[in-house]
């Protein structure tokens, strides 16, 4: 119950952050001036305008991720409102979990005003509409809660510039990993070794990418959806968990 | 020391041999904010913690709180450990210069914390409106946190720290930022809850405060505590006996005569301010003042106050810390 106080308490937060109305409307515009270009490029629009919309929906929501993600802690602590909280009958791993459980929820109906945004555009241009369009944005929104994962692990030990460079070197390689396994394997010993460890311990954000799966209209078979949630959620529990150990130690000087 | 357990159970709050050491900087130089202090509050007592800037005070309310870990030493707060949610949840707190979530409304704030202990619905309501009067916020209820000003921070801190009608009231300078009447309402509140069983523990470097409020008060001094007791016990030990006498129309060939008689001479124009410091001298300087047709104005036994005993040892502490170097 205070876990979701306090997530409901981030939410109206982010609600009342102008920063996110701007970066929604831009996003919003984004997907509209996909109408545009479709005009240009006749043969393949209707990849074109799927390509574009999803784009703008993951990258909008990346950066709400990281940039709001990597404030959730550090900007109670640097605001002094973390002294009231946590002399409030509130362990200390119910706050973060509570502040992340927030945000989600601030990028899930994000996502679902965009997602609204581009079916209202595929609607007027007759781009049909499959199944798959929408397990993708279950995907995309399963990445948001990863990275919003990394982002809050990183912010209860760093500040916040440092947090945001670490979220998103994680995010940027955390898309090529299968491409450094790849390069490792040409390698010999200890730039293998470490280019296969990073294969196993950074997220494998490509997973969640659904992208090329819509354009091409083709369906993901329910198990393959499963095991790809259940990875994300994992590792957002196991960052998490992380988190919450190292915020249990530290000062809030 | 061996305590009685049977006793230890009457103290709201119990420190022993408390310690915090930060490391500051680059190289973590070592500052030691809080240096072995041990100390209790009672139940039911109005407790004043004292000290002059950064003796400490804040640090130590904070290791009481479990915002921050002491590096040595034990805390309790109702005989157990800090950062215990069952205590946790009979402690109301305000933090030294408060500041809370700006973009909610007096209203919406308070019913945030008062989810937090697990209140809800109109009981709830019905608490914050309540807590609203009481520290005079009411018109400002519907204002957003952003648009208040020191003062009016300082009072909805002091509701919020009232959300759960604790048992133990833990406060940081909880008269700072307020204007007269402010603090004389602060006083009154404290002395309300005190009238209600509360304990109070409140930090201040305002010593008339504290003479005012406390049954007991604890003097810190650059991480040490200096003094701690019954606020007359104190002073008691401390009496100067001092008298203060202001006399007009003295002619100075009298004034010569009182002078040998005096500790300290004040001349303000026709006014002669003296301050004598036994009875046998303010006999003799009456009886100067009477034949020499002078017109004494004021006789008054100069109170020995908190103040007298804090900087007292204020300097003795610095001395000390001179006499190290
Ligand atoms: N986060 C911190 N990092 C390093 N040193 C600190 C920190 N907080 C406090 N100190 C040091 O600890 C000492 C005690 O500070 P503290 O804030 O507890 O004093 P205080 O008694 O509350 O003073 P004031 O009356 O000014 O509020 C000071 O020397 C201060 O510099
Ligand atoms: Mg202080």
């Amino acid at each position: 119950m205070k876990v979701f106080s306090i997530a409901f308490n981030t939410f109206r937060e982010n609600l009342r952050d102008k920063l996110l109305y701007n970066l929604l409307i831009f996003a919003l515009l984004m997907i509209g001036s996909s109408l545009i270009l479709m005009r240009l490029t006749l043969g393949e629009f209707h990849r074109l305008i799927l390509d574009i919309g999803l784009g703008s929906i993951n990258f909008f929501g990346v950066l709400i991720a990281i940039f709001v993600g990597i404030g959730l802690v550090s900007k109670e602590i640097e605001k002094k409102t973390i002294y009231t909280i946590m002399s409030k009958p509130v362990a200390r791993y119910q706050f973060l979990l509570g502040k992340y459980l927030g945000l989600s929820l601030t990028l899930l109906i994000n996502t679902a005003i965009m997602a609204v945004g581009l079916l209202v555009v595929l609607y007027f241009q007759d781009v049909p509409v499959h199944a798959v369009l929408f397990k993708a944005l279950g995907m995309i929104v399963l990445e948001f809660m990863v990275i919003t994962a990394v982002a809050l692990l990183f912010s209860t030990f760093s500040s916040a510039t440092l947090s945001a460079i670490f979220t998103l070197a994680i995010y940027v390689i955390g898309h090529l990993t299968t491409d450094l396994r790849a390069f490792g394997q040409k390698m010999e010993g200890v730039g293998r070794a470490v280019l296969e460890g990073m294969y196993y311990i950074l997220p494998n954000l490509d997973r969640f990418n659904l992208k090329g799966n819509v354009t091409h209209q083709l369906d993901v078979p329910a198990g393959d959806l499963l095991m790809i949630a259940a990875y994300g959620m994992a590792y957002a529990a196991f960052l998490l968990m992380l988190a919450s150990v190292i915020f249990q130690q530290r000062d809030f000087r | 020391m061996s305590r009685i357990p049977s006793l230890a159970l009457e103290h709201d709050v119990q420190i022993d041999q408390l310690r915090k050491v930060f490391k500051v900087g680059f190289w973590g130089r070592r500052v030691t904010a809080v240096d072995g202090v041990s100390f209790e509050v009672q139940r039911g007592e109005v407790f004043g913690f004292l000290g002059p800037n950064g003796a400490g005070k804040t640090t130590t309310i904070k290791m009481l709180m479990g915002l921050i870990y002491p590096s040595g030493g034990t805390a309790t707060l109702f005989g157990r450990q800090i950062g215990d949610p069952v205590a946790k949840a009979k402690v109301g707190f305000l933090p030294e210069s408060p500041y809370f979530y700006d973009y909610l409304t007096g209203r919406e704030f308070l019913r945030f914390y008062g989810h937090l202990f697990g209140f809800f619905g109109t009981a709830l309501d019905k608490r914050i409106d309540e807590l609203l009067e009481l520290v005079g916020m009411t018109p400002a209820r519907d204002l957003q946190l952003r648009k208040f000003s020191k003062g009016m921070l300082q009072r909805v801190g002091i509701a919020q720290a009232l959300i759960n009608d604790p048992e133990l009231v833990i406060l940081d300078e909880p008269m700072s930022g307020l204007d007269p009447i402010g603090r004389k309402e602060v006083r009154d509140l404290i002395l309300r809850l005190k009238e209600t069983g509360k304990t109070v523990m409140f930090s201040s470097h305002i010593l008339h405060d504290a003479e005012l409020l406390c049954d007991r008060v604890a003097m810190i001094m650059k991480g040490k505590l200096v003094a701690c007791g019954h606020v007359s016990e104190l002073i008691a030990g401390d009496t100067t006996h001092e008298v203060e006498m202001v006399i007009d129309r003295l002619l100075p060939e009298a004034l010569e005569r009182i002078r040998p008689l005096t500790n300290k001479v004040v001349l303000q124009g026709e006014r002669v301010m003296v301050v004598l410091s036994s009875q046998q001298s303010v006999d003799q300087a009456i009886d100067v003042v009477r034949s020499a047709k002078a017109k004494l104005v004021a006789l008054t036994p100069h109170k020995a106050s908190l103040e007298d005993l804090f900087i007292r040892k204020a300097t003795g502490a610095q001395q000390s810390v001179e006499a190290r170097v």
